[in-house]
């Protein structure tokens, strides 16, 4: 077991090899000249060379890679052109807002999804299971910020019954904190709910279909149970694996639901950075959610054997 | 009365092309305590009775008509709340296929203790140190460390005894054993037909045993009834049905037989090849289901669907053809 | 009475009178089936309304100047934020603009991209995938660096394409092919691996069949239906990711009226002028939503195993 684990954990490395390389790259492979790009219409060569000169486009390739992953290793994700602080300052008074956003959506989406899918497929072909299927494919189809903007002018708006905007920070309690997240999380939450429901309605057909749900049957075993129990917990491998793929739609919108509801996090400074054409910002945004993307699915690989004991490491 | 009557039984299904009539008017009856045989070809509709006998036929795209009565009471009319308290107590079942049917995430004593605290109420202590009972029961060694173990860790033969100590947890009247013994070794095979017959005669539950081996059958069952596309063609006690078999089918099935009392393990036991194909449960036959494959089939069968006649006391058979015992007197 | 007893038993001549038995009623209705291509469109309802709706969309596009559309771009500072009319439909925005035909003429921006890189992403994901699926040392090398790609969000990564090069419909279309790449190249590796361990394969294989020839025989024919499927939900994504570049000034140039700009313009507005977000919103929406629904049947008509899959 423990050699597993750390051969799992060192078989991220190579991976976060190539997402730093491939971070640092985009600015070999991106079109025309990065540094004109960001120094705006506006700017004298002296301007463009200065900017050329701090992303390190003057050095040559594999000497500016080296310093700059050696960089990174001590926490040093470079300086922001625009304010000149270091990103890692930037990232880390931006990161709360985020986090909690992420959080909230994440538990939220996953006790609406995981049931949504059960309920489904147990009724598979009727009216309800229609109408969990319509939803999973409007969740798909109808943009993160478009639901947003319906959820903020209706609920908040309209109504008046949460924020529009805004957010309040953890540390001045626990539901000016929430009352603030739960349309994001909502709107942020529509595809992550439509992806999960679908896929645990799928595994869960097919789980259905199986000898020992007939055996559960067969001895009087409740509806509630087999699902719950019997079903669920064989299910739960490909429906977990799916939650951990699904975290990257998560972080991709929450660029978005940060504009929309104007919550001051990650997303909001990845933002302000494009208008800014900040792009040390955006590289080290980039570079950390994609370091947490591998972490968190290197987590949900290890937890594999809470839910089926037949995996062995 | 009758422990278990099956009467006018038909399950059909709602396919993509069509309805599949797959057991369509079938009637009998089983004694508590006996050993009733239901045989026939993969396709024949035994396995669908059996299911329907619990009421394990998805609703839809399946559909139950007649009648399931046990001890008089039709279970067709029970509510799903009254059904599952006679699934696993008074009625409970055996599987084909042991490395499928046992639930790979839950343990051994868990699956065993389930129904004991289902249908007795029983503590988590007290099913366990039951299930630990039952592993006893059915032969299985050191049930102490295997009722905390996972399916996956047991051999096929172990987990026939597993399904076979959760079946008979919670002292069945009735057992349905849809082809215990089919996915197992020869050798496992006699041992787990051996356990059914030394624990049939401790519990006393009576057995509906559905095979397509007659030299299963054979050794443990009773009586016989033999199905045929969705139909009973022909039923009678063990010894005049393997000594004079009335209907084609069964003439057929008993053709490559060796004679009662040699060896029944191996191949060569196994039912003999009758020419064609079972024909399609989805068009309504007009006449005999046989007909197309039967060796004797006149315009007659292929008309008019023969009826199930008494052909000898207690020995029923459906083929015009087949002679009644005062007929082949005269 | 002479009868004619065959080997197993049977009497040839009828012993008694005929037993004919009752014949059992149906319990269920009958089913009923429809033929040809209407039945198609029946038994596929997605595919019928995904590509209706699809097709509409394609027509709203090329024909945008006909359907009563004004100059997109025409400013007319004196008729700024006008709500819907007879007048502009769909209203006007801060600058004056006609929302009616910006959101109609968006049509062409979205569809562009979402075709283009729907069919990039593929091609592209399928060299990479045959390569990699046939070619042993390439593959460890190829893969590391797909893995590494699909950690990257790929909003994100698109993001990052966008802000290093200059805004425009062609940056924008190849940041997000780039993104969806190893999404197809894996799909496409694995249906070669799978493949190659089919026996006709095998057998082509080992009768010296050249490899360009297999592919073209073997690995093309069975890629087409995933690949198909996989491109829908490409063309979908893409147009979605267009729409959030351009809402967040990462995408096409605010001058080019897509669905994006237009909704990022009347984001300032959105609490007292809604319309101007509402109706490229429900534009963008439908769209996807034909899109997805068109590859949800074209899944369940090609492939009934994936269909139960996902």
């Amino acid at each position: 077991m423990f050699a597993y684990v750390v051969r799992r954990v060192l078989a991220t490395i190579p991976v976060m090899a190539v997402v730093a390389l491939f971070v640092f790259s985009l600015l070999y492979i991106a079109p025309g000249d990065p540094a004109a790009v960001i120094a705006g219409d506006q700017a004298t060569p002296q301007d463009v060379e200065r900017i050329r000169e701090s992303l390190g486009l003057d050095r040559p390739y594999l000497v500016r890679f080296s310093a700059w992953v050696w960089d990174i290793l001590r926490g040093d994700l470079g300086v922001s052109i625009f304010t000149n602080l270091p990103v890692s300052t930037m990232i880390a008074q931006r990161i709360e807002p985020t986090l909690s956003l992420m959080i909230v959506t994440l538990i939220l989406a996953i006790s609406i999804a995981v049931p949504m899918g059960v309920v489904a497929a147990w009724k598979q072909g009727t009216l309800i299971d229609r109408a969990v299927m319509a939803f999973a494919v409007l969740g798909f189809s109808v943009p993160v910020f478009v639901v947003g903007y319906l959820l903020a002018y209706y609920f908040a708006l309209e109504w008046d019954l949460l924020p529009v905007q805004g957010y309040t920070p953890f540390s001045e309690g626990f539901w000016p904190w929430l009352e603030n997240l739960i349309l994001p999380a909502i709107a942020l939450g529509s595809v992550y709910i439509a992806l999960i429901a679908r896929i645990t309605r799928a595994t869960m057909l097919e789980v259905l279909q199986q000898d020992y749900i007939r055996t559960a049957r067969a001895k009087g075993v409740g509806q509630r149970a087999i699902l719950f129990l019997h079903a669920l917990k064989n299910a739960a491998v490909p429906i977990v694996t799916v939650i951990g793929i699904g975290i990257a739609l998560l972080i991709g919108g929450a660029v978005v639901t940060e504009s929309v509801f104007a919550i001051p996090g990650l997303g909001r400074l990845t933002v302000d950075a494009i208008l800014r054409r900040d792009y040390p910002v955006i590289q080290g945004v980039v570079l950390l959610f994609s370091f947490v993307y591998v972490l968190v699915n290197l987590a949900i690989d290890l937890l594999y054997t809470l839910f089926d004991p037949r995996i062995r490491y | 009365m009758a422990l278990l009557e099956i009467d006018q039984l038909q399950v059909h299904f709602r396919t993509p092309d069509g309805i599949n009539r797959a057991v369509d008017g079938v009637s009998f009856h089983v004694e508590a305590g006996e050993t009733l045989a239901i045989v026939g070809e993969s396709g024949c509709g035994k396995s669908v009775t059996a299911m329907s006998m619990l009421r394990l036929i998805p609703e839809p795209p399946g559909k139950i008509a007649g009648a399931i009565r046990l001890n008089g009471k039709n279970l067709l009319e029970l509510s799903d709340r009254e059904m599952r308290q006679i699934r696993g107590n008074d009625i409970s079942m055996i599987f084909q296929e042991p490395m499928t049917s046992l639930n790979p995430v839950l343990t051994v004593g868990r699956q065993i203790g389930e129904t004991l605290r289902l249908h007795q109420g029983m503590s988590k202590a007290q099913a366990e140190a039951k299930a630990v009972e039952m592993l006893t029961l059915v032969g299985i060694p050191e049930p102490g460390r295997r009722v905390r173990e996972y399916p996956h860790q047991l051999s096929g033969g172990m987990r026939q005894r597993v399904m076979i100590a959760i079946a008979l947890a919670c002292n069945p009247k009735l057992l349905i054993a849809d082809e215990p013994t089919t996915a197992l070794d020869v050798t496992i095979q006699a041992q787990i037909l051996e356990l059914m017959r030394d624990l049939k005669h401790r519990v006393g539950a009576a057995i509906v045993l559905i095979t397509h081996d007659l030299g299963v059958v054979a050794e443990v069952a009773e009586r016989v009834v033999v199905m045929y596309a969705g139909k009973k063609v022909e039923e009678a006690a063990i010894g005049p049905l393997f000594r004079n078999p009335r209907h084609p089918y069964t003439q057929g099935l008993l053709g490559s037989m060796p004679k009662l009392g040699s060896s029944l393990h191996g191949d060569e036991t196994r039912l003999a090849e009758i020419p064609g194909l079972v024909p399609s449960l989805k068009q309504k036959i007009p006449g005999c289901v046989f007909a197309s494959r039967c060796p004797h089939a006149t315009d007659l069968c292929r008309s008019v669907a023969p009826a199930l006649e008494l052909k000898a006391p207690n020995h029923v058979a459906a083929c015009h053809y087949a002679p009644r015992e005062g007929a082949m007197a005269a | 009475m002479s009868t004619l007893v065959s080997p197993g038993g049977v009497a040839a001549t009828l012993p008694h009178e005929v037993a004919a038995a009752t014949p059992m009623p149906d319990i269920m209705p009958p089913v009923k089936q429809r033929k040809g291509f209407l039945g198609f469109l029946w038994r596929n309802p997605t595919i019928a309304i995904g590509g209706f709706l699809v097709l509409l969309m394609v027509c709203v596009a090329i024909f945008a100047p006909f359907l009563w559309t004004k100059d997109p771009t025409a400013l007319a500072p004196a008729m700024r934020t006008r709500e819907p009319s007879a007048q502009w439909w769909f209203g006007t925005d801060m600058l004056g603009r006609d929302v009616y035909s910006r959101v109609i003429y968006g049509t062409r921006v979205s569809l562009t991209v979402g075709f283009s890189v729907a069919i990039c992403a593929s091609l592209i994901g399928l060299v990479i995938g045959l390569v990699s699926g046939f070619i042993r040392v390439a593959d460890a090398v190829i893969m590391r660096i797909m893995d590494g790609m699909m950690s990257i969000p790929s909003i994100l990564l698109a993001i990052a394409l966008m802000a290093l090069t200059r805004g425009s419909v062609g940056n924008v279309i190849l940041a997000i092919t780039i993104a969806e790449i190893p999404r197809v190249s894996r799909l496409v590796r694995g249906v070669v691996l799978s493949l190659r361990e089919q026996p006709y394969v095998d057998a082509a294989v080992a009768a010296g069949t050249r490899t360009p020839m297999i592919i073209i025989r073997h690995i093309l024919p069975n890629t087409l239906a995933p690949l198909t499927v996989q491109a829908t939900y490409i063309c979908a994504s893409a147009m979605i990711t267009e729409a959030i570049l351009s809402f967040i000034g990462a995408g096409t140039p605010p001058i080019i009226p897509s669905w994006g700009n237009i909704m990022a313009e009347g984001r300032a507005l959105w609490q007292v002028k809604p319309y101007i977000v509402f109706f490229p919103a429900v534009f963008l929406s439908i769209t996807v939503l034909a899109v997805n629904l068109l590859g949800d049947g074209l899944r369940d008509a090609l492939d009934p195993r994936m269909a139960k899959r996902l």
